[in-house]
């Protein structure tokens, strides 16, 4: 059945281009449709009465018309704005690195319910999560799962043999980790320590409420952060830009104690 | 590249794709435009060719706020009447021509020609930051107006700043955000009607 020309729908947008004069074009995420580009005409007027709802990382309720190539936006109006996320330029950098992430993993008009919520989830925590680097970290291994690349962490991806409870290799071309004696022969494997290996199966498969609940030092959180980063960056065969920005930001703010 | 048949003259096929090049323009109106000057007077597109080249040879940035300027520095730079203690920042040239037409503002400006966005790749270092810092050293500069766009990439880019210039010691502002002229309180949406509400005045 030929869709309706005129749908409702819950989005988040997730970033927008110039277009034109003074339209704009939209990458959003929608439960039932996934990943879309929409077309938002006159945004960029300062009377324009869709703008303000229409911001990267808001979370609204659309009224879109088909249009010949692209959908338009006929009406929207906000659900949540994630106040405290565009207030905090560290929560925002990690927020925007997580939409990112979601449009470079999915393709248009593909994916659905469960990316979206877990998208949700995740801008909700970012906001308001002690540790919301944890929260990203959670993020980044769920969408590795929804998306079909789980790593895997329990035996070693190369010989099958069971990983012993001592340091073990992390190997992202070979999809995740290996034993000891198969890193001869391997693209790149970067040591793995056990805690990480621990963290890294908790994100796999923990509640959130669990993960939240761990604390790491700065030393064991860069460890796991790098061994995702490296996995990602493998996965997509690029690298997610806004991650530049997060790291400068964490290098200009040294003195700053970690939270906990 | 467009969709001339290979009847057409081989110059003007040159000139409609060096059309098409231009933002905005489609094979369509690149013919159009092309077949247009090719009737047009001779000094006309001569005019039009010296403008252009003009352009490119005498205009440049101005070394202190990074506006496009054909004298060096630019005529605000150099404007004795301007305050000079203040410091309005805005994303592109085309920002300031909107303000100095409100005539409100009697400071000086500063280009950052962009705004950070994380996940187009723009970074802080791909804009006119560090000429901003710079400016701040003779200590002449008492107050920095944040007069980024009031969207994501604009918000961050205040952000950003407020964080590299408040040690400094100098004081930051920020351009009020809230209703527009000619708005509807009835579409505006809880972000700008929060601000507006926090930035009320009395009557």
């Amino acid at each position: 059945m030929a869709p309706p020309r005129l749908f409702k729908t819950e989005a988040i947008v997730l970033r927008q281009r110039r277009l034109g004069e003074a339209d704009r074009f939209l990458t959003i995420y929608t439960p039932a449709l996934g990943k879309l580009d929409v077309k938002a005409r006159g945004v960029r007027k300062t009377t324009s009465r869709m703008a303000g709802h229409l911001q990267p990382l808001t979370r609204c309720m659309l009224q879109l018309v088909q249009g010949h190539g692209s959908d338009v936006i006929t009406g929207c109006e906000t659900l949540e704005s994630f106040q405290r996320l565009r207030e905090d330029l560290d929560r925002l950098s990690l927020a925007l690195y997580a939409a990112e992430l979601i449009d470079r993993i999915t393709v248009e008009r593909a994916g659905g319910y469960a990316t979206y919520r877990l998208l949700l989830d995740t801008l909700r925590r970012l906001e308001h999560a002690p540790d919301a680097d944890m929260a990203l970290r959670c993020f980044e291994m769920r969408l590795m799962d929804e998306s079909g690349f789980r790593p895997q962490l329990d035996a070693c991806v190369n010989c099958g043999s069971q990983l012993q409870p001592d340091q073990n290799f992390f190997a992202p071309q070979a999809g995740g980790a290996v034993c000891r004696a198969c890193v001869p022969g391997l693209a790149g494997p970067r040591a793995l320590s056990l805690n990480a290996l621990k963290v890294l199966r908790l994100l796999q498969r923990g509640s959130y409420n669990d993960i939240a609940r761990v604390n790491m030092g700065p030393h064991l959180a860069g460890e796991v952060e790098g061994h995702l980063r490296s996995y990602i960056v493998c996965v997509l065969e690029r690298d997610v830009r806004a991650a530049a920005f997060i790291e400068r930001l964490r290098r200009e703010r040294p003195s700053r104690p970690v939270e906990v | 590249m467009n969709e001339t048949t290979p009847s057409t003259a081989a110059p003007l096929v040159r000139l409609i794709d060096e059309f098409h090049k231009l933002p905005g323009i489609g094979p369509k109106s690149a013919q159009r435009l092309a077949y247009y000057l090719l009737r047009m007077p001779p000094l006309e597109a001569q005019a039009l060719a010296a403008a252009i080249l003009e352009v490119k040879e005498k205009v440049g940035l101005c070394s202190v706020c990074q506006n496009v300027t054909e004298v060096e520095p630019c005529r605000v730079c150099s404007d004795e009447r301007r305050d000079r203690s203040v410091v309005c920042v805005v994303e592109e040239p085309l920002d300031i021509l909107a303000l100095e037409r409100a005539h409100a503002y009697p400071g000086l400006y500063h280009v950052l020609h962009g705004a950070i966005s994380p996940m187009d790749g723009v970074g802080p270092e791909d804009l006119k930051v560090s000429e901003l810092l710079q400016r701040l050293r003779s200590g002449e500069v008492r107050e920095i107006v944040l007069a980024t766009n009031p969207n994501l990439e604009g918000e961050a880019t205040a952000m950003y700043l407020t964080r590299l210039l408040k040690p400094l010691g100098v004081k930051v502002t920020r351009l009020a955000r809230g209703l527009p002229m000619g708005g509807d309180l009835e579409y505006a949406d809880d972000v700008t009607l929060a601000r507006a509400l926090e930035g009320r005045q009395e009557m």
